[in-house]
């Protein structure tokens, strides 16, 4: 299991933590998500054998937020 | 899309609605018209793609709303209504982003102070490496401005060290030998060369920032029932407007709706009043655990301390070595030598002093016996000693002539700590030790009272006199004496079921299980010790009761703050709605009144970054007090 953190710039509505969170969630091998609407930070837990950190970033930089950093542990 | 881009975007579409407003003026209706529209697909055109970015992913959306109301508006002609409508939507959330960022600049501002690069010295080399690569166990090397960039112990050097980062104190520290310095810290003036041992994620500065991360996440009752509300808002709102076109086939009327089924203000309105909150506690070296626990602080109205390193400073010193039969030194070394065993900061204090006179312990006690709470019994060179408290004297059936006890009262109602030592079952002499009251603690019980907390209770290990005396210097309203940790525990139990909110402040360790207890548990942090930070609800990082009262003004101004922005959302909603059925209110009013209304509720809340409970003005004439301590 492995868990990254993205960075977004300042997220101002919530009603985009629910986007971000239902859209992260259908994707294979997320396990959990967690959108950190104060910090602007979104935490995933995931499956590293079935998803990419990359694959999750492009869902997020779809969805319209662009990802500033992240960091992976 | 970006944040200037949205600026640009509005910009562009404001000067738009301004050059059509004149056009409309002048009374050129067909170019007024042709400007609108181009305003309308210029701002539109961005929410538009949102909505379908989410739309892709499945993803219901705010955004898709709007976008309707928008074409909707195109439809039947609304020119004017569409065109306001995408503008005040892209510029509301461009000044929402910004005043947000207000009510978390305290963090913002904390997370800027984080150490980049550090110098190494590595096989006699210096290097500057990026914090990210400093390993446990490097030699660090720091000089004047400079920030620390570890965790660490002092090796060599000395230096001033701004540690408002920690402890939101500006006033710098002084750094020596084995004292441990801070990561985020910043050197004034000096030099030292530190040994890491904490880095990255482990480092006091990084664990403070993950909880003030964690404890803005966390949602008051408020928070959630707003957010049941909203759930339920959204959804009923498209509805009633599928009813109302149904009924009226009135597309205005029914895009209106659209236009304020977006729940900002409710779901803004509390997290941002607690957001801004917990941030300036941070700024000012107050770790307030979340929201719920804002509202719980807010609430207490009676406060139990700790005596011992929570009113006191939790140093004590030896004052006085009394002996009756020997040599005051003699009777020095041997009980320091016996005390060499004890962990306890008495038994410390007391071979702290004997090493401060150079006398040379070289006797080792056997068959050592600590009794906790109050002292030690132990054979040392072919002798039997006993150290400790009245207490121990009468359990281990020594007698207390009654010249010693009037010696040994009248030294503590001087505020020392008598400790009796007995050498084969007699009484040879009285070493007294005092620890101090904090400089602070008399003008933070004043605030805290003023501020509302109806009674304070003292519950000390600590005899009778030194807990007396100590409790009617800080005007303390009851004192419960000689307590063990699980009667401080009881205590607080039998003050909860009086109906009474009580926070209970200690120094972290011993008084966990009381902490724990009690419906606010605060710790002394200044060490930065980790226990403290897990353990309690509430962490004074700079160990000053002052940050006390702050914190409890704070969450008072907070949860006030929280609920006029309530209120106020929840009023702005009914009067929405209303003003739409009533059809008073439509769709650019309708936009503006709600993107006003989000932008109220924040703006309110960006008061408390900057709130202060008054000027912390700290009195000198209030002078250390001595005190009593005992075993």
């Amino acid at each position: 299991m492995t868990t990254v953190k993205f960075q977004l710039e300042t997220l101002s509505c919530p009603s985009c933590v629910k986007k971000i969170e239902s859209a992260l969630h259908k994707q294979e091998g997320v396990k959990e998500t967690n959108v950190l609407f104060n910090s602007s930070k979104v935490k995933v837990d995931f499956d590293g054998t079935k998803v990419t950190v990359e694959q999750l970033e492009s869902t997020i930089t779809k969805l319209g937020y662009p990802v500033l950093s992240k960091k992976v542990s | 899309m970006t944040g200037k881009t949205k600026l640009s975007i509005t910009a562009i579409t404001g000067s738009l609605l301004a050059v059509a407003f004149i056009l409309y003026l002048v009374g050129l209706q067909q170019p007024n018209k042709i400007v609108l529209v181009i305003s309308t697909v210029i701002a539109g055109y961005p929410i538009l793609i949102k909505a379908i970015q989410a739309l892709r992913m499945k993803a219901f959306s705010i955004e898709l709303l709007v976008s309707i109301a928008i074409v909707g508006a195109l439809y039947i002609g609304e020119y004017v209504e569409s065109a306001i409508v995408s503008f005040l939507f892209l510029f509301g959330a461009y000044l929402e982003a910004r005043t947000l960022e207000q009510t978390r600049s305290s963090l913002r501002k904390l997370i800027d102070m984080a150490p980049l690069e550090a110098t190494v010295l590595r096989d006699g080399e210096r290097r500057t490496l990026p914090v990210d690569d400093v390993l446990v166990g490097d030699l660090v090397v720091i000089q004047s401005g400079e920030k620390v960039a570890v965790d660490g112990k002092v090796v060599s050097g000395q230096a001033f060290i701004n540690e408002a980062a920690i402890t939101g104190e500006s006033v710098p520290a002084n750094k020596r030998t084995d004292d441990t310095v801070y990561s985020g810290t910043i050197l004034d003036h000096g030099y030292i060369e530190i040994i890491a041992e904490k880095i990255g994620d482990d480092t006091t500065f990084a664990k403070i920032i993950e909880l003030v991360e964690e404890a803005q996440e966390s949602k008051t009752k408020t928070e959630k029932f707003l957010e049941k509300f909203a759930n339920l808002y959204t959804p009923a709102i498209i509805v009633l407007s599928v009813i109302v076109y149904l009924f009226t086939w009135n597309i205005e009327f029914t895009l209106t709706f659209l236009v304020i089924a977006c729940p900002g203000a409710l779901v803004i309105s509390a997290p941002v009043s607690i957001v801004a909150g917990i941030g300036n506690g941070a700024k000012n070296g107050v770790l307030i655990k979340g929201g719920e626990i804002m509202e719980k602080l807010a609430k207490v109205n009676t406060v139990v301390f700790d005596k011992t390193g929570t009113l006191t400073k939790g140093r004590p010193e030896v004052t006085n070595v009394k002996s009756f039969t020997m040599e005051e030194n003699d009777l020095l070394r041997v009980v320091a030598e016996a005390e060499m065993v004890s962990e306890h900061h008495l038994g410390q204090t007391i071979v702290k002093e004997a090493k401060a006179r150079s006398l040379s312990l070289r006797n080792k006690p056997d068959n050592a016996e600590i009794i906790k709470g109050n002292g030690i019994r132990v054979h040392i060179a072919g002798q039997q000693l006993t150290v400790g408290n009245r207490k121990l004297m009468m359990e281990s059936g020594i007698l207390i002539s009654p010249e010693i006890d009037i010696y040994a009262i009248e030294r503590e109602k001087l505020g020392n700590t008598a400790i009796f030592a007995a050498i084969e079952g007699r009484v040879e002499g009285i070493i007294s030790i005092a620890d101090q009251i904090r400089p602070e603690a008399a003008e933070a019980i004043t605030k805290l009272r003023a501020a509302g907390i109806k009674q304070f209770y003292m519950l000390t290990g600590d005899n009778r006199y030194t807990a007396e005396l100590v409790a009617s210097k800080l005007g303390i309203d009851h004192v419960f004496a000689e307590m063990l940790p699980e009667d401080k525990v009881s205590k607080i139990q039998e003050l909860q079921d009086a109906g009474k909110h009580v926070a209970m402040a200690g120094d972290g360790i011993n008084d966990a299980p009381a902490i724990a207890t009690a419906d606010i548990g605060l710790a002394m942090g200044g060490s930065g010790s980790d226990v403290a930070m897990d353990t309690a609800d509430v962490v004074l990082m700079a160990d000053k009761l002052d940050q006390f009262a702050h914190a409890y003004s704070l969450a008072q101004t907070t949860v006030r703050n929280m609920k006029q922005n309530t209120f106020f959302a929840v009023g702005t909603v009914v009067l929405l709605l209303l003003g739409v059925i009533l059809q008073k209110v439509f769709l650019a009013s309708g936009m503006f009144i709600h993107e006003l209304s989000v932008l109220i509720v924040i703006l309110n809340a960006v008061r408390l970054v900057r709130y202060t409970s008054e000027q912390r003005h700290r009195n000198k004439s209030t002078a250390s007090l001595p005190v009593r301590e005992v075993v």
